[in-house]
């Protein structure tokens, strides 16, 4: 890729926290470089706790490399930024707040008149009629990750960062929550940057796919998924792309160890 | 056929279950106590229906409602000094931990003394007057609100203040639109606690640094002429009152904004 064109970049990224007092320090991240287009919908796979989520948290401004270049818009990150929104695994909706006060946090400067304007557009996306009266603890999982969703759409996000936004929910409410995504991803023109451990979630989502090792992590591999939207999930072109990738993670399909593992 | 039948048969059940139980239980022990008082030829100690005459002539005399005013007013005042000082004071110990570190230590070692040790110190500094029961009061109030509160803003979950300054919040705005409405419903529980104290605190204050409230009236009633039957009238008022400021209180648990704060349902 032209390293011109790109929104995100990062450079030679390392990442290591303190260990117990005494012992070496984690090494999390190693020379991890990665690139993403503006628009472009990347997913990040990697075995669990293998520091997807600490990228993503870099990305979002919340932790700081220890060695590396990370920089987004031309600009290196120093923190976060109200332009790229976080949306969080364990729902980040404010639980004291209604679903279209939640909706229209992020605009709590804008006037009221373009704040409700906003707000109705973008709870009408995300299949939220009739519940703007409703408080978080009287919606279910799938609707409180909706609600989040609208929070960063509403507030002008131009990057969304999604740190397993459905990794709780169940399988169908799962599924709808893919297709919705993508719908508004197509509508909104939004770079998403998305963090699952589930390789089929990738394939169904992604342009392309960044697969990263085990501890101390880098991006091993890149999978581009060429396939048009909606995908068909028996499509020879999806599952030669899914098994790439768990062959890459070092197993096949059925969960067994591939000929060549690592 | 007979689980259907059967299912409403027992909502009933155990709709009056709960309220047999407790009347019948409350039944019993009244009645074991007019007959224990009997029985023993006490003139002293009264029956339930004497103490509740006490109510009936504090009433008439116009006492009862002078003296729980007089006692409401102290727990008002040294109670609403305590959220105004405890609530703001919480957050800050809270929320900038130079300060934590600093009077952490220093509150946790004044928390465990009795309010009750502070009598003598508070008659010598403000004398018998409505300002010690006041003094007592409030820093018995103190403590559970102030270190609630702290407690709320510290064990607020990650997630929201993320949120928050991904939406470029500081300063007052995070404070007003995120901090506080995270930490209200543990700020509310601390209040809730607080307020039980203070009504624990007034009676014992009063029966020592005035001569008016529901806590005079129980030590003057024994001092001057063993009126047993005034004495438990007045417990009687002070158990009352205590459980509808309980309840008062309880339903602030209830708005939507803090009702999250308390599990399920």
């Amino acid at each position: 890729m032209d390293s011109s064109s790109a929104l995100i970049e990062v450079r030679d990224a390392w990442m290591s926290f303190p260990g117990k007092p005494g012992a070496e320090p984690i090494h999390v991240l190693e020379r991890v470089a990665m690139q993403v287009r503006a628009g472009e919908f990347v997913c990040i796979v990697g075995p669990s706790g293998c520091g997807k989520s600490t990228l993503l948290n870099i990305l979002g401004g919340f932790l700081q490399q220890v060695r590396g270049d990370v920089r987004i818009e031309g600009a290196t990150v120093t923190g976060p930024d109200p332009g790229r929104i976080f949306v969080f695994q364990e729902n980040g909706v404010f639980p004291w707040l209604t679903v279209e006060q939640n909706a229209g946090f992020g605009l709590w400067k804008s006037p009221p008149a373009e704040r409700d304007e906003r707000v109705r557009h973008y709870i009408k996306m995300v299949g939220l009629v009739g519940f703007e009266k409703a408080y978080p603890r009287e919606l279910s999982g799938g609707m409180r990750q909706r609600v989040e969703i609208a929070r960063a759409l509403a507030a002008n996000a131009r990057v969304l960062f999604m740190d397993e936004p459905f990794g709780a929910l169940d399988f169908l409410t799962r599924l709808k929550m893919r297709a919705d995504l993508v719908r508004i991803w197509q509508a909104e023109h939004k770079t998403i940057v998305f963090v699952t451990h589930d390789i089929e979630e990738a394939v169904q989502l992604a342009d392309r796919v960044l697969v990263m090792t085990r501890r101390p992590a880098t991006i091993q591999a890149e999978v581009v998924i060429d396939l048009p939207r909606p995908r068909d999930l028996d499509a020879p072109g999806y599952l030669a792309c899914r098994d790439r990738i768990f062959e890459l993670m070092g197993m096949d399909a059925h969960g067994g160890e591939a000929q060549a593992p690592r | 056929m007979v689980g259907a039948i059967r299912k409403p048969a027992s909502r009933n059940g155990a709709r009056a279950r709960s309220v047999l139980l407790p009347v019948g239980t409350a039944g019993v022990l009244l009645a074991s106590w007019h007959f224990g008082v009997v029985a023993s030829g006490s003139d002293l100690f009264p029956t339930p229906g004497q103490a509740v005459g006490g109510i009936v002539e504090l009433a008439r005399k116009g006492l009862l409602l002078k003296y729980v005013v007089a006692s409401l007013f102290r727990v008002t005042m040294g109670f609403g000094l305590a959220v105004l000082v405890g609530v703001p004071l919480g957050l800050v110990l809270g929320w900038f931990r130079p300060a934590f570190l600093a009077l952490n230590p220093i509150i946790q070692a004044l928390r465990p003394i009795s309010p009750i040790a502070w009598i003598p110190v508070a008659i010598l500094w403000f004398g018998v007057a409505d300002t010690a029961p006041i003094f007592l009061i409030f820093l018995a109030s103190l403590f559970p609100i102030t270190v609630s509160s702290m407690a709320a803003v510290q064990n607020m979950q990650q997630v929201y203040l993320r949120a928050a300054q991904n939406f470029g919040l500081v300063g007052l705005p995070l404070f007003r639109r995120v901090i506080l409405p995270a930490a209200l419903p543990q700020i509310i529980t601390g209040i809730r606690i607080a307020l039980g104290v203070a009504w624990l605190v007034v009676v014992a204050a009063e029966m020592i640094a005035v001569n008016s409230g529901l806590g005079y009236l129980i030590i003057d009633a024994r001092n001057a002429g063993k009126r047993y039957d005034l004495v438990v009238a007045g417990m009687m008022m002070i158990g009352l009152i205590g459980l509808l400021l309980d309840l008062l209180v309880r339903r602030l648990e209830r708005f939507d904004e803090v009702r999250w704060g308390y599990g399920q349902q």
